[in-house]
């Protein structure tokens, strides 16, 4: 009889507001969390709040221009949007970029795969609880930092590639520091593991937390790890190779669960795949140009600026604002595969030298839109593991 | 079984759909529907066994208006096939007049987020969308931001958000 009573007790669902300033949710986005106890009824993303207008801008700045828009969107892996830009564009042009400047592409953005899934690994576990992981994640990321720096001339805002290649060659020392770093980086992906993956916390705030089956991630469109972290082995690097992924030896790791955990164990055999591809393009770097033999789409060497009439009206055409290079009445959709998924781009040209649609579709805001069905009936703690499993970048997200 | 190609694609499509129209360009096939074959043609491309488009890569919009071109909008859905390892590019025109789409979140539940987006910066009314609100934009903002005569410097929101109070 009193249990009858404890159950017909009035109770109230509480809303709870998450962000948009929450150190768990790296970046500003919000979220509406309607709570029975501890149990997630409900949860509304509001986004926006980073909403920069980079699909707009894009009808307004040359192709070259908006290279380092994109800089902006992945702040974590800026190097792969500076890439899969530059890419859409030349697909567009129909253009085929050197073979050096394809094997520095491929090296650069898997090493800005490194670095954003160290910078996720850091920040999810410091999200759950381990702290140290973070340490040493931060400190591998550094490491790699230097590197891009040392190449393109900054650590966070590359705007490394051009159409038609990259605007420099890697320095001198580039194979030396690449080789470093592919000797010292094996350590620390030992250490996290003993760290974390037989590590009894982490393992119960990770399995079976945010599961995602096999046919919902398909349905619900998620892409990269998460897709790849409920059993379907889609990589755009495999499916529809791109730069030279075709002649690498390289896995597309799989896990069946479906959880955050499984997403976590995809993105660190990636890791492993992505030394493995550092390692065998860093081999056979070929000697050559970095960008398109034809000037009228790539700037002129420096000699040629001075001493030539040709280089000097080519040097004008690409800098002067109002010119540029024209693209063709078309349409293209290309993608890569970004650390968080499809990064694909859109582009309409309308024969000038500003795109006149520029679409972005963004793998951060399509796996996020999946997070009401995946959060539902999760608890309060565990929504924090769900989203750090999704490595949710606002810029990317908001655009 | 034969490998599965653009112009099987062509050929299914053609053989239930005739009026259906296809160009390809730069090793990428599109399909060009009006809005009442919409929704029948995307549930036949998903549903059909040998073509099994599952999955929803992108949905989002072109206005025309500076190229002068009836109609002003392009509607632009991309789809991908994990099974066939194929992607297709649909387009839909839509008259300003008119802006009622249908929705296809009864086909891909991933169109939701996309198809909001959409009705934000173009204004399309997808019809028989179960949540179509702005999304990145307040909810109080007015205009579609993505539409050609939409200034990109201005006043345009703040005065809005002025005439509020």
């Amino acid at each position: 009889m009193a249990q009858e009573a404890a159950y017909s007790l009035k109770t109230d669902r509480t809303i709870l507001n998450f962000g948009p300033q929450h150190p768990a949710t790296h970046g500003t986005l919000r979220l509406v969390l309607e709570l029975d106890g501890e149990v997630v009824v409900k949860a509304e993303p509001h986004i926006g709040y980073l909403h920069s207008g980079f699909e707009k801008l894009g009808e307004h700045k040359s192709y070259n221009q908006w290279v380092t828009l994109s800089d902006r969107m992945n702040y974590l892996s800026p190097l792969c949007n500076n890439i899969g830009f530059a890419q859409a564009v030349e697909k567009l042009l129909e253009m085929e970029i050197p073979e050096r400047a394809k094997y520095i592409r491929t090296i650069l953005a898997e090493m800005s795969r490194i670095a954003d899934h160290m910078v996720w690994l850091g920040t999810h576990a410091l999200d759950i609880g381990a702290f140290t992981a973070f340490l040493y994640a931060f400190q591998a990321r550094e490491n790699l930092y230097i590197i891009f720096e040392h190449t393109t001339g900054a650590r966070l805002t590359t705007s490394y590639t051009r159409v038609g290649g990259v605007f420099r060659d890697v320095p001198h020392d580039f194979k030396e520091m690449t080789n470093n770093f592919l000797n010292y980086y094996p350590g620390v992906l030992k250490e996290v593991h003993n760290l974390l993956t037989r590590n009894r916390i982490w393992v119960d705030r990770t399995r079976g937390i945010g599961h995602i089956s096999r046919e919902d991630a398909i349905e619900l469109g998620v892409t990269g790890p998460m897709l790849r972290g409920s059993g379907v082995p889609f990589d755009v690097r495999k499916d529809h190779p791109y730069l030279v992924y075709d002649r690498l030896d390289f896995d597309v790791p799989v896990c069946d669960d479906g959880d955050v955990y499984a997403r976590y164990l995809v993105r660190m055999e990636e890791v492993e795949q992505s030394l493995s591809i550092i390692r065998q393009c860093i081999d056979d770097l070929p000697d050559g140009p970095v960008s398109y033999f034809d000037k009228k789409y790539s700037l002129p060497e420096k000699e040629g600026v001075y001493d030539t009439i040709e280089g000097l009206i080519h040097h004008f055409k690409n800098i002067m604002p109002g010119h540029g290079f024209d693209v063709p009445v078309a349409d293209i959709y290309d993608s890569t595969e970004s650390p968080n998924g499809e990064l694909g781009f859109y582009i309409v040209g309308d024969g000038t030298h500003k795109a006149y649609r520029l679409r972005v579709r963004a793998p951060s805001f399509i796996n996020f839109s999946s997070f009401q069905d995946i959060s539902k009936g999760a608890s309060v703690s565990d929504v924090v593991a769900i989203l750090g499993s999704m490595n949710i970048i606002a810029g990317e997200l908001d655009r | 079984m034969a490998k599965v190609t653009f112009n099987t694609i062509q050929e299914k499509v053609s053989a239930k759909f005739p009026d259906a129209k296809f160009e390809t360009a730069r090793g990428q096939l599109a399909l060009f529907l009006n809005k009442e074959q919409l929704i029948p043609v995307m549930k036949f491309l998903k549903k059909d066994k040998t073509l099994q488009f599952d999955y929803m890569v992108d949905i989002t919009g072109v206005d025309f208006l500076k190229m002068d071109r009836e109609p002003r909008f392009d509607l632009v859905i991309h789809i991908y096939s994990m099974k066939t390892n194929l992607r297709l590019r649909v387009k839909v025109g839509i008259d300003e007049a008119d802006m009622n789409v249908p929705s296809l979140t009864q086909v891909w539940k991933s169109a939701a987020w996309l198809e909001r987006e959409a009705f934000e910066m173009f204004g399309f009314n997808f019809e028989g969308h179960p949540d179509l609100r702005r999304l990145l934009l307040p909810d109080i903002f007015d205009g579609h931001p993505l539409r050609k005569d939409y200034p990109l410097r201005g006043r345009g929101e703040r005065d809005v958000i002025l005439d509020l109070k």
